[in-house]
C-alpha cells in the first residue's frame, strides 16, 4: 500500500537527481575545507592571532565548532531553505502537482513525505558538514583533546561526542527553519522567494534583538537557539539554553508547519 | 457532508462514472463554469466541447479533485473527489497539458506514479508504454520529450491506474495531424476495451469522430447535450449543390420543405437540411428537371454549431435572408 513512506523514498529519489541538492550538499562539505585550508596558510604566516585561532591550532575537534558558531545564523539555514523552500513551490515549477495528487495518495501523506524528505535533507549536510570538519581539522591540527568554555580539559573521545551532540542541538532550531521554509514554498509557490524568503526570516529576527529597547526579546528569537548547543561546552553542562531551544523552536516550527499543511491542503491546484 | 451517497459503500454498479449535478466555480466575477449538469454512463466516450476559454479545464479539474467547486457537486462512482482520494480509484487522466518531473526519465516518473498508486500499477508499466508507442524513449529525460511525446506519457500514466474511467483534457490539441490521428485511435481503442472515457476538445472533428455523446460548453454553461447522431441531426448539415440548371434548381430549394438557409456562394447553392430533406429534395431537383452534378456536404464548423445552438430556431425563420444581421453579434458575445 502507498503511503507516507512512499513519498518520502521518491523525494529522496528525485533529490538525488537535482542540482541543489549537491549545492547544498557540496557547500557543507567544502566550508570546513577550505576553512582548515585558511587555517593552515593564517597561522604559518603571522601565527596564532585571530579569534579561536589557539583553539583551532590546538585540536582539530575544534573546527566543526568554530564553523557551527560562524555559520549558524545564514549558512546552514540557507542550505537548509534550499530544499525546504523548494520541495513543494518546484511541484508548481513543474506543474507536477496535478500529476502527483490524482494519484492514490491524499494530500496529507504528500505533504508529510515531503516534509520528512526536507527535514533529512537538513540533517544529512550537518551532519555531513560535522563530519568533513572533524577529519579536516584532526588532519591539520591533530585529533586532540578539547579546552571547554569553562577552561576545563575535555579528552579527545569526549570531545567528538560533544561536537555531534551539538551538531544535533543545532539541529533543533534548523528544525523550525525547515517548517518556515515549507510554509514560503507552500504559499509563494515559487522556488526562489521561498528560499530567499526563509533566510530573510532568519535573518530579520536575529535584527530584531539588536534594536534598542527589545533586548528582552532576545532569550526568545529563533537566531538565539542558534547559539544554544554552546551551554554543552560548559562544565558541568548548561541545560538551559537547550531547554528552551527546544520550547522556542517549537513556538515557531508547530505553527508554521501547521499553516503549511492547512494551506497545502486546502488550495485549488489551477496551475501548470 | 453527509455519509451514504458519499461512500464507497454506494456501490459501483448503479451509480454513474460521472454524475456532476450544479456545478460552478467562480473566479472573482468571471463564472469560468456555470451550473453544469451532466452525466456520463458506462461506455460512454463523452465529449465535452467548447472553444477556448469555456470552461472545460476548471470542469475536469473539479471531477479530479483539484480545485474546490463554487458550488454543486461532483460524483465518481458515486465518490465526491473533494473528500477522498479514495474516489479516483478506477479513475485516471490529466488536465491541460500532462506535466512530469523534467530530470527524470519517462520511465522512472511512471516508476513514481506507480508507487503512488500502488494496487499492482508498477507491473503495467511496460505494458502502458508499449500502448503509447513510447517503450523505446522511456529511458531519456522527460525534459527532452516533445509536446505529442508528453500526451503519450500522459495516457501511459493513467492507464497505470488500470482505469475504468478516464478524465482526457483536449488530449489530442497542439499534435501534428498524425499525432492527432494516433491519439484519436488511441482513444477509440481503449473506449472498444471498456473504458469510459469523458474527453473534452475545441474540435468538433475529434468529438464526432470518437465520441458517442457531446455537451457543447460557451462561457461556462452548457448549451447543447445530447447524442452526436442527434447533434447531427438538430444542427443540420450545410451542403453545396451544383446542378444542369442552378437557377432552378434554388427556387426548388426555396420551396421544399426542411431545407433552410438557402443562399448562392461563388456562383454555388447553399443551404442546409437534415438527411431526410436532402433526399427529397434531390428527388424534387429531378422532378423539376434540375439534374444533380454534385451534392456535396460542407463541415460543420463549432462556430456554425454554436450559432445554431445559441440562436435556436432563429435559424429557421433567416432562411429568407442573409446572415451578417446576426453573426456579429454572436462573435461579439464570445
Ligand atoms: N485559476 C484561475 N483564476 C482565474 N481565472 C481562471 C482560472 N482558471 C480559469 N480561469 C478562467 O476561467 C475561464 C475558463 O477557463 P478554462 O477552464 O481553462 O477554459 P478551457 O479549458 O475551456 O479553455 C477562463 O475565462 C479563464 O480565464
Ligand atoms: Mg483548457
Amino acid at each position: 500500500m502507498p503511503g507516507i513512506a512512499t513519498v518520502y523514498r521518491w523525494e529522496l529519489a528525485k533529490l538525488r537527481y537535482q542540482k541543489r541538492t549537491y549545492l547544498g550538499l557540496g557547500a557543507a562539505m567544502i566550508v570546513p575545507i577550505l576553512f582548515v585550508v585558511a587555517v593552515h596558510f593564517r597561522h604559518d604566516r603571522r601565527g596564532g592571532d585571530f579569534a579561536f585561532s589557539s583553539y583551532l591550532t590546538r585540536s582539530g575537534l575544534a573546527v566543526p565548532l568554530v564553523i557551527l558558531l560562524f555559520g549558524a545564523v545564514w549558512m546552514f539555514p540557507l542550505i537548509t531553505a534550499l530544499v525546504a523552500g523548494d520541495i513543494i513551490a518546484s511541484e508548481d515549477h513543474n506543474g507536477t502537482l496535478k500529476t502527483i495528487l490524482t494519484r492514490s495518495l491524499d494530500r496529507g501523506q504528500v505533504f508529510a513525505g515531503k516534509t520528512l524528505a526536507a527535514a533529512t535533507y537538513a540533517v544529512v549536510a550537518i551532519l555531513l558538514n560535522g563530519t568533513v570538519a572533524v577529519i579536516a581539522g584532526s588532519i591539520q591540527s591533530g585529533f586532540n583533546s578539547l579546552q571547554s568554555l569553562s577552561g576545563t580539559i575535555v579528552s579527545a573521545p569526549k570531545a567528538l561526542e560533544l561536537v555531534y551532540v551539538s551538531l544535533l542541538v543545532y539541529l533543533i532550531p534548523i528544525a523550525a527553519i525547515v517548517c518556515i521554509g515549507l510554509l514560503l514554498s507552500a504559499v509563494t509557490r515559487n522556488s526562489a522567494a521561498a528560499v530567499v524568503g526563509t533566510l530573510m526570516v532568519s535573518l530579520l529576527i536575529q535584527l530584531l534583538g539588536i534594536l534598542p529597547g527589545l533586548g528582552g526579546l532576545q532569550p526568545y528569537l529563533l537566531s538565539t537557539q542558534f547559539n544554544a548547543w554552546q551551554g554543552l561546552l560548559r562544565t558541568p553542562i548548561d541545560w538551559a539554553p537547550i531547554v528552551r531551544a527546544a520550547w522556542v523552536c517549537a513556538l515557531y516550527g508547530v505553527p508554521a508547519l501547521g499553516a503549511a499543511f492547512l494551506v497545502f491542503l486546502r488550495r485549488d491546484v489551477a496551475g501548470g | 457532508m453527509t455519509a451514504g451517497p458519499v461512500g464507497s459503500a454506494a456501490g459501483d454498479t448503479e451509480d454513474p462514472p460521472v454524475a456532476v449535478r450544479g456545478l460552478s466555480k467562480h473566479y472573482g466575477a468571471i463564472k469560468a463554469v456555470d451550473d453544469v449538469e451532466l452525466t456520463v454512463n458506462t461506455g460512454d466516450v463523452y465529449g465535452y466541447l467548447g472553444p477556448n476559454g469555456a470552461g472545460k479545464t476548471t470542469s475536469l479539474r473539479m471531477m479530479l479533485g483539484l480545485i474546490r467547486p463554487t458550488t454543486g457537486s461532483v460524483r465518481l462512482f458515486g465518490r465526491d473527489p473533494m473528500q477522498s482520494v479514495h474516489a479516483l480509484q478506477g479513475v485516471a487522466g490529466f488536465v491541460e497539458a500532462p506535466t512530469f518531473y523534467p530530470y527524470l526519465s519517462g520511465r522512472r516518473n511512471l516508476e513514481l506514479l506507480a508507487a503512488f498508486d500502488g494496487d499492482g500499477a508498477a507491473g503495467r508499466i511496460e505494458r502502458a508504454l508499449d500502448t503509447v508507442e513510447l517503450s523505446e524513449r522511456a529511458g531519456d529525460r522527460v525534459g527532452g520529450y516533445s509536446h505529442g511525446m508528453r500526451q503519450r506519457l500522459g495516457i501511459a500514466a493513467a492507464l497505470l491506474r488500470d482505469p475504468k474511467l478516464l478524465l482526457l483534457d483536449e488530449p489530442a490539441t497542439g499534435l501534428d495531424p498524425g499525432g492527432m490521428r494516433d491519439m484519436r485511435v488511441l482513444i477509440r481503442r481503449l473506449a472498444d476495451e471498456g473504458i469510459t472515457v469523458l474527453l473534452s476538445s475545441h474540435m468538433l472533428a475529434e468529438v464526432e469522430e470518437v465520441c458517442n455523446r457531446v455537451a457543447i460548453v460557451r462561457s461556462g454553461k452548457i448549451v447543447y447535450e445530447g447524442a452526436i447522431a442527434e447533434l447531427k441531426r438538430d444542427a443540420g448539415t450545410t451542403y453545396r449543390l451544383e446542378t444542369t440548371d442552378d437557377q432552378r434548381a434554388l427556387a426548388v430549394c426555396h420551396a421544399q420543405a426542411g431545407i433552410s438557409d438557402v443562399r448562392t456562394e461563388r456562383d454555388r447553392i447553399h443551404f442546409t437540411g437534415d438527411q431526410q430533406a436532402v433526399a427529397e429534395l434531390s428527388q424534387a431537383l429531378i422532378e423539376a428537371g434540375a439534374l444533380i452534378r454534385a451534392l456535396t456536404p460542407q463541415t460543420v464548423t463549432l462556430e456554425d454549431l454554436f450559432f445554431s445552438f445559441t440562436e435556436g430556431d432563429g435559424r429557421q425563420q433567416a432562411a429568407h435572408e442573409p446572415d451578417e444581421s446576426t453573426r456579429p453579434a454572436v462573435e461579439s458575445a464570445r
